[in-house]
Formats: C-alpha cells, sequence, structure tokens
C-alpha cells in the first residue's frame, strides 16, 4: 500500500507551487525590499524607528489587540463555560450562534456597526437613555474594538470550549467534598485546568488582531490609526514598499511569537498541524 | 458524579448577552436595506425597494457582484482541486517533512490579510498581473487553499484504510480505488472544503482592493468603497443579499448531512 514518493510528489504539486509562488515569494520579496531599498542595509529600519509615530502606532496597535483579547475574554469565557453545562440541544444552538456570524460577510459587519455606532445613532440612543448622552463610538478606539470583538469573539469561544469541555467536572465535586468553597474551586482547580485554553484562544485573538484593517479604517479614525492602515498607507499614498516591507516584518515576527507560544500552550493546535502521533 | 451542574441566572444572562452580541448587530442591515431615505438612520420611516432596484440596475454594483461570484467559483474549483490532492498525499506518505509542507500550505490563514495583500500587490504589478482577472484568482486560490485542506485532512483520518485494502483484494486498481471508495468516503470534507474555499473568496476585502481597478471591482470592494466616499443605502442592499447568500450556501452542506444521517440511522433500525 505504499505510494511512491514520486506519486505524492505530483499530488502535493499543485498545492505548493501555487502557495510558494502566489505568497511566500510575494512575502518574502517585499520583506527583502525593506533590506535593499534604497541600498542593502538597515536604513529602513533606521528610518521606521527615527519617525516618533512608528513606535505611536506599533503600542497602540498591542493595546488595542489586548483590549480585544480582554473583552473576548470576558465575554468567551462564560459563554464557552455554559456550553460544557447545558445538553446537547442546548449546545448545538449556542453553537450556531457562534458560527453564524464567523462566516457571514465581514464588510456587511462592518457596515452595520458604523450604522449602529454613527452619530445619533442607536448605540448612542442607549447610552443616553442608560444616562450617557452625547457619545458617538464611530471615529474611536472604542468602536474599533466593539466591530473587532465581534468578529474575534468565535475564535475565543471555539478555542475555549475545546478546553473547557475536556475538564473532568469530577475533580471538582471532589474539591468541594474536601471543604473548597464555590469559589476557591473555581480558582484553584478549574480556572488553572482551564489556561491552556485560555492562551491558546488569547494568542490566536491577539494575533488576528494585530492584522485587522478593514474595521480600524471605517470604524476608526485616521488620528489614532493602527499598524496595519500604517502599512496600507505606506504603499498606496507613498509607494513606500520598503517601509511596507519593514512593518509587515515587524507584524511577522510578533505573529510568529505568539503562534510559538500558542502552539507550546495548546496541543490540539499542533494535532491540526499533522504532529499528533496518535492518528489512526 | 455526572450530576448536571445548575446554570445560574447571572452566567445565563451573561451569555445571552453575548449571543445578542454576536448575531444581533448584523441583523440591522436587512431593514435598512428597505429604508425610503437616504440615509442609514433610525428609525426607518417610510419603505422603499428603491435601493434593491438601484442594486440591479447600475452596473457598479451588479457587475461587482458578478465580478465577486465568477472569482469565488473560480477559487473555490481550482483550491479544492489542489487541496485535496495535497491533504490525500500528506495523509498517505509519511513524508519525513510533511508537517513543513502542511504548515506552507496553512500559511495563508496566519499571515495578516494587509501584510499579503502590499506583498501580493507589489509583486504581481512587477509580473504584470496587478489588476487582472487572473492576479485576483491567484490570490484567493492561494487564500483559499487552507480551508480545503484542514476539512479533507480531517476527513481521511477518520478514513478505515482497511476498506482501501479490501477493495485492493478485490481487485480494484489504483485509480478504482480512489474514485469508487476512497473520493465518496471524504466527500462531505471535500465539499465542506469547497464551500468555505467559496465564501472565503467572496468575502475577501483587502488583497481585492488593493488589486482592485475601475474595472475589476469585486463586491465587496465596491462596498468598501461605497462606505467610505458617500452615504448609498444600496452598501445595505448588498450586505443583506450578502448575508443570505453565505448563510445560504454555509449551512445548505450541513442540511444535507444531517438529513443523510437521519436516513442512515432509519435504515439502520428497521
Amino acid at each position: 500500500m505504499h505510494t511512491s514518493a514520486r506519486w505524492s510528489a505530483l499530488l502535493l504539486a499543485p498545492a505548493v507551487l501555487l502557495v510558494a509562488i502566489c505568497f511566500v515569494v510575494p512575502i518574502g520579496s517585499i520583506v527583502l525590499r525593506s533590506f535593499t531599498e534604497p541600498e542593502l542595509g538597515l536604513a529602513t529600519y533606521e528610518r521606521l524607528f527615527a519617525d516618533p509615530t512608528t513606535l505611536r502606532v506599533l503600542g497602540r496597535t498591542l493595546l488595542v489587540a489586548l483590549g480585544a483579547v480582554g473583552l473576548c475574554l470576558l465575554f468567551g469565557y462564560p459563554y464557552a463555560y455554559l456550553m460544557t453545562l447545558v445538553g446537547p440541544d442546548m449546545r448545538a444552538v449556542l453553537m450556531v450562534l457562534v458560527l453564524v456570524p464567523f462566516w457571514t460577510s465581514l464588510m456587511a459587519r462592518t457596515f452595520a456597526w458604523v450604522s449602529l455606532l454613527q452619530r445619533d445613532g442607536p448605540v448612542s440612543a442607549l447610552l443616553a437613555f442608560a444616562g450617557v448622552p452625547g457619545v458617538t463610538l464611530l471615529g474611536t478606539a472604542a468602536g474599533v474594538m466593539i466591530g473587532m470583538v465581534q468578529i474575534l469573539l468565535p475564535y475565543m469561544v471555539l478555542t475555549l470550549s475545546t478546553t473547557l469541555s475536556r475538564i473532568d467536572r469530577g475533580l471538582l465535586t471532589a474539591a468541594q467534598s474536601l471543604g473548597a468553597n464555590r469559589y476557591r474551586t473555581f480558582f484553584q482547580v478549574y480556572l488553572p485546568l482551564s489556561l491552556p485554553g485560555v492562551f491558546a484562544g488569547s494568542a490566536l485573538v491577539f494575533i488576528l488582531a494585530l492584522g485587522f484593517y478593514i474595521t480600524p479604517q471605517l470604524l476608526g479614525s485616521p488620528r489614532e490609526s493602527l499598524i496595519a492602515q500604517v502599512i496600507g498607507v505606506r504603499v498606496e499614498r507613498l509607494v513606500d514598499f520598503a517601509g511596507a516591507g519593514g512593518l509587515s516584518l515587524i507584524v511577522l515576527l510578533t505573529t510568529a511569537l505568539c503562534l510559538a507560544a500558542a502552539v507550546l500552550a495548546f496541543r490540539p493546535v499542533r494535532a491540526m498541524l499533522g504532529q499528533g502521533g496518535d492518528r489512526r | 458524579m455526572n450530576q448536571r451542574t445548575p446554570v445560574r441566572l447571572p452566567l445565563a444572562l451573561w451569555a445571552g448577552v453575548t449571543a445578542l452580541l454576536l448575531v444581533a448587530p448584523t441583523l440591522v442591515v436587512i431593514p435598512l436595506s428597505f429604508t425610503e431615505r437616504r440615509s442609514f438612520s433610525f428609525p426607518i420611516e417610510g419603505w422603499s425597494l428603491q435601493w434593491y432596484e438601484r442594486f440591479f440596475t447600475d452596473p457598479r454594483w451588479y457587475g461587482a457582484l458578478g465580478t465577486s461570484i465568477a472569482v469565488a467559483i473560480g477559487a473555490a474549483l481550482v483550491a479544492t482541486v489542489a487541496g485535496t490532492l495535497a491533504a490525500i498525499a500528506l495523509d498517505r506518505a509519511r513524508l519525513r517533512y510533511g508537517w513543513l509542507i502542511r504548515a506552507l500550505l496553512l500559511l495563508p490563514v496566519v499571515v495578516p490579510q494587509i501584510v499579503a495583500a502590499v506583498a501580493i500587490f507589489g509583486t504581481y504589478l512587477g509580473w504584470g498581473i496587478s489588476g487582472t482577472p487572473l492576479g485576483l484568482l491567484l490570490a484567493h486560490i492561494v487564500l483559499a487553499i487552507p480551508f480545503v485542506v484542514i476539512p479533507v485532512s480531517t476527513a481521511l483520518q477518520s478514513f478505515d484504510p482497511t476498506l482501501e485494502r479490501a477493495a485492493a483484494v478485490l481487485g480494484a486498481g489504483g485509480w478504482g480505488r480512489f474514485w469508487q471508495v476512497q473520493l465518496p468516503l471524504i466527500s462531505p470534507g471535500v465539499i465542506t472544503g469547497f464551500v468555505f474555499a467559496f465564501v472565503t473568496s467572496l468575502d475577501e476585502v483587502v488583497i481585492a482592493y488593493f488589486l482592485q481597478t475601475p474595472t475589476l471591482r469585486s463586491l465587496p470592494v465596491q462596498m468598501y468603497s461605497s462606505v467610505t466616499v458617500e452615504t448609498d443605502p444600496t452598501i445595505a442592499v448588498a450586505s443583506s443579499l450578502m448575508l443570505v447568500f453565505s448563510t445560504i450556501v454555509i449551512l445548505l452542506p450541513r442540511f444535507f448531512a444531517a438529513r443523510r444521517r437521519r436516513l442512515l440511522k432509519a435504515k439502520e433500525t428497521p
């Protein structure tokens, strides 16, 4: 039953060549351009870091991404926890509620937030009703974060629910029979067991949040731009591919670091990549 | 031991708020698409179909829809064939660097879209395929390949290799085994891959935005341009159509799979 190596090379060729030529070559070449244009060396990076806005934008992007992670945990953890408590039918309903927005159009959702968050829009009216009048969230970092959280929440919930569903509830009963109260059981038994999922979900959300372009473009303000927008402006307005390549490398390195941390924290990710040894 | 932990009210309420945040906001685009006035304001005072009429008579809008669907079908077809073949090869051969190839094929989901977009734009510009249908198609094929490799690999993992051995014993050749045994068994994974690939291409904005020309604009790019320059409720029509369409495309295979499972179960229990 051995397929010859030549056969598998033939089967792999179309996909590997497509990804290598049409994806890896472009990314490699834009990163390379940051080291070779205008001349060989680190001039691009000196230029990028001499510009105070680069560091400010980088810092803001990291803060917004961290904020998105925090909000996703705040909403996602209780939701994923509830999924482990309810029966199979209710769990299916909760799962569909997470999956449907996962696949609805990004532009449709972003436009929906534009109309909801606009001046004198429904969210302003709601806030005024709650006693905070005259707030417009469109064009603010808060508005961007709301839009991002709706898009990122499914990733957090799906990752968390995998981990939480594996936690043996017998351990909680054991802790309580040994005299721990509910809070102590949660903080000393349940929470530590769920941490791999928390780390993996957070890393995933953080990585995705770093690259958001459309959401901050439409819901944010140009004065508070994020790294993705600055990369876009470099190419679109300044035709500065070297600068865009330099910023891209910074984003890619941050992504790779988080991904490595997530892979270490979460074995199922490794299994998905095909390194799991227990197949079949 | 197995007693069900009672769900406390605050938890249920908070999860309800979360579910609302996930699903409800998007739905506002549907009433907005029937508004009478040229604004996005609420509450909607009068109803009309004028924006639907505009969507289907203005070539900028229906042309963009046509472009999007054509590119999505093309990209999904190529990505499904290439991705399925690759997943099969990765599953069969115990390649020494199999994990590396798999990581390479999954790379397009990990790289931030803006990085991919400016990189692809820069390179395709040099190759003379930026702004051409071929360029957009190639970019979307690559982006869609991971969404095929993942479900097909999952389907292959649950495929019992003894079935293929049995077919070989019964005299089926390599092709026969592939077409008549393996492919039908992994077809749910392949179909899922095709659907994901199609929706990925249909929904993609950032790369399509950088590769656009006035004559080559996908629907999401047209929506993006519209919302940045004008207040035109036609975008609410486009959003509603995308919403309904992708929901149907995603849910249809699930529906059929559930029905088939029910039929199988009915057959098993006489």
